[in-house]
């Protein structure tokens, strides 16, 4: 038995926020219970609150090494969990000239030797503790996900040649999701889940306050409640964390004091990314 | 009742509530509650929520049951249980926090004015506590038996009239703020409700399905706002499933001169097999659909829906009548604001009336006078409507013309399958023309769109 990842909830916060992520209760307690569980973290949220960011702090809280997956459409098993490295298998046949039997060169070219180990294989493999993170899982075929479902049930990968190779030590597997797409029931069923959603006022605000360097109070507390009003437009796409502090940035750069209409009339576009949406912040703000 | 029969209880009721529990899932939260014990009310939600709600739009039903199987309070909370029932059985006589009068609801008012402009979620809840005890209270069936309402509370307290303000922005959040406060209230009545029916029963009655398996027909106005919503993101997820799937047709037969070229890397061992392309087909798409009253949010849906996908057809035309055609292609501008949108289209409605009462028949025939140049053999022709065409000729001949004209038609009825052809339904009668596809919530509708491209 491998030392835990967290003692408690209270302590899976605080490492967190030491690392520089702010967690609420929810997220605290779910990331406490993955690392008790042993079980794989689906995290769903809009684009930008810091779903990613949630792994990589796992990471520098607990010391682990983070292994990423990013997934793409058009992954396959050969980018995500091993593949046999053709040509120098190739090469090998080659070289072996006539004295050596098929037999001796068919077990040999399926060794260790010619195995291209990809990051799922990698993580399960590694003896150090570590973070596994598969990163927009729902950018991915359907396919890949029947081949995660070992990986994250068992924490085992099987390889015909060489038979199964179960964890050393069990990866954290952090697996974020936009919803671009419905994950299976199957991929649901094994992880626990957690939605983060737009922070309330008093975290955002010390989100940003931790997260830009030199930001006067009260500004940071304007950006924070200009963000919220925008938020509860219908938008296209609602600002979201790192959007705020994008602007909080640009407007400390600009050496802004306070965030009156013409501020936030010339910035506006650091925030909101949609001619529509512009329009109507604009309108509903009375900035023109 | 162990605290085993509760969870018991509590995964029955998720299930009952439309969450697809499984025992697995079950077991984990078993885990989970055990690795964190019971201290703390939020921790416990926080476990349940991780290992049984892998979905976010279950999550609102989630909340609703367990607050009802792990109330916050038991009682009044603010007055002793034992004075609560003493006051409940005398009735007449209450005091301190139950006292219900003029003065009392105006004071009640003014606060809670106060805390819907500072937005503190705990101030809120407390007074929509206090408003149920207050002004929810009414006579039960039994002797003695108590009940809440909260339709007498928003009543008495109208909470929408104390929102008033001049900055539109101000005024939104304080609008959010106020239905906030409505819900605070209901599950308040939930909960003093579970507390003498029990939780089962009133989980059974009161919680509501998630809003995409919820009624067109049967949703509020707060219900069609979290659907319009919901129409961007459902889009968005259904062209990625479409465009998968048309580059996973895609893949013609092989290419063998590239195949070989390939095959040169590895010393003319064929690794990689490569295919030409295919022809991608798209076909149009007619959209005809009735805007009167009971079925115009539903329309203006399917609309939404189809336009957001009109990359998967070739041309998209849409036509709206009530008892006259009018066509509305050129209210769907790429980027536009759905909210815009959906608005300008039901300014449009009057431009399709020219009596005002469903007219089917006259509608059809109307769209077959001036339009019928835009059904070709390529086109799919899709109508929609609850094809309740208050007793009027129906032109069926007209109809089925039409849909000769078209290579394929399809009918989406926002009713379930068995009120068709009841009252003025001429479901019946059109379904003998063309298929008429059950469409009552967003699930349906998304399945449908998504089958159709």
């Amino acid at each position: 038995m491998t030392a835990p990842w967290f003692d408690s909830v209270a302590d899976a916060g605080k490492r967190l926020a030491e690392v520089g992520y702010l967690a609420d209760q929810a997220t605290a307690t779910t990331t406490y219970l993955a690392g008790v569980l042993e079980k794989p973290l689906l995290v769903e949220g809009p684009a930008g609150v810091g779903k990613t960011e949630l792994a990589k702090a796992i990471a520098r809280a607990t010391g682990a090494d983070l292994v990423r997956l990013q997934c793409y459409e058009g992954l396959d098993e050969a980018r995500a969990l091993y593949e046999w490295n053709y040509k120098k298998q190739l090469l090998r046949i080659q070289a072996s000239g006539a004295d050596q039997s098929w037999a001796d060169t068919h077990d040999d070219i399926f060794s260790e030797e010619f195995l291209l180990t990809r990051p799922l294989l990698t993580a399960i493999r590694r003896e150090e503790p570590t973070v596994l993170l598969i990163d927009e899982v729902d950018k991915t075929d359907v396919e890949v996900e029947g081949l995660l479902l070992e990986v994250l049930s068992d924490f085992q990968v099987t390889i015909p040649e060489l038979g199964t190779m179960v964890a050393v030590r069990r990866p954290l597997v952090v697996l974020t999701s936009n919803a671009t797409r419905e994950l299976s029931e199957a991929v649901r069923r094994r992880c626990l889940y957690l939605h983060i959603d737009y922070p309330d006022a008093e975290r955002e605000h010390a989100i940003v306050v931790s997260q830009v360097d030199g930001i006067e109070d009260v500004l940071a507390r304007q950006v924070v409640e200009t963000v919220g009003r925008l938020r509860a437009l219908e938008l296209r796409k609602s600002p979201s964390i790192a959007e705020s502090v994008d602007w909080a940035r640009t407007l400390v750069a600009l050496q802004t004091e306070t965030l009156d209409a013409a501020a936030i009339d010339a910035t506006l576009g650091v925030v909101l990314k949609h001619a529509s949406d512009l329009d109507r912040a604009v309108r509903e703000l009375r900035l023109r | 009742m162990t605290l085993l029969d509760r969870h018991l209880a509590f995964v029955k009721a998720l299930r009952a509530a439309g969450l697809p529990v499984s025992l697995s899932e079950g077991l984990d939260a078993v885990h989970a509650v055990g690795a964190l014990g019971l201290g703390d009310r939020e921790a416990l939600r926080a476990a349940y929520a991780a290992t049984l709600v892998k979905r976010q739009p279950h999550r609102p039903a989630f909340d609703q049951v367990f607050d009802l199987y792990f109330p916050a309070l038991v009682g009044n909370g603010t007055v002793p249980r034992e004075k609560h029932q003493l006051d409940g059985d005398l009735g007449a006589d209450r005091v301190g926090l139950s006292a219900d009068g003029p003065e009392e609801l105006a004071e009640f008012r003014e606060a809670l004015r106060g805390a819907l402009g500072v937005g503190d979620p705990d101030a809120l809840r407390a007074l929509a506590r206090e408003a149920v005890q207050r002004f929810g209270l009414i006579r039960g069936r039994g002797p003695g038996e108590q009940r809440w309402s909260s339709y007498n509370v928003m009543n008495r307290v109208s909470p929408a009239e104390l929102v008033g303000s001049d900055d539109p922005s101000t005024r939104r959040l304080r609008e959010a703020q106020a239905q906030v406060f409505e819900g605070l209230v209901e599950a308040e009545v939930r909960r003093r409700a579970a507390e003498v029916r029990g939780p089962e029963h009133v989980a059974k009655y009161t919680v509501r399905r998630s809003i995409d398996q919820l009624d067109f027909t049967s949703a509020r106005r707060a219900d069609l706002e979290e659907m319009r919503r919901e129409i961007g993101p459902l889009a968005r997820r259904l062209a990625t499933r479409l465009n998968r799937h048309k580059a996973s047709r895609r893949r013609g037969p092989v290419d063998f001169r590239h195949t070989v070229r390939a095959s040169m890397s590895s010393g003319g061992v064929p690794l990689e097999i490569r295919h030409r392309p295919r022809r991608p087909t798209r076909s149009d798409l007619v959209v005809l659909c009735d805007v009167s009253g009971s079925v115009a949010s539903f329309a203006g849906f399917t609309l939404m829906l189809v336009f957001a996908l009109r990359e998967q057809f070739d041309r998209v035309r849409a036509f709206t009548f009530v008892d006259e055609i009018h066509e509305v292609t050129d209210r769907f501008r790429t980027g536009g604001d759905p909210a815009e949108t959906l608005a300008s289209l039901a300014a449009s409605a009057q431009h399709a009336t020219l009596w005002g009462r469903t007219h089917y028949g006259r509608a059809f025939t109307r769209f077959a006078e001036e339009h019928r140049d835009a059904l070709t053999p390529k086109t799919n022709l899709l109508v929609l409507g609850d094809a309740r065409s208050n007793y009027s000729d129906l032109a069926l001949p007209v109809v089925a013309d039409l849909v000769k004209a078209a290579r394929h038609a399809w009918w989406l009825n926002p009713e379930s399958t068995r009120h068709w052809g009841t009252g003025d339904s001429a479901a019946r009668d059109y379904a003998a023309l063309m298929p008429m596809v059950e469409c009552r919530n967003l699930v349906q509708l998304g399945q449908f769109v998504s089958d159709l491209a």
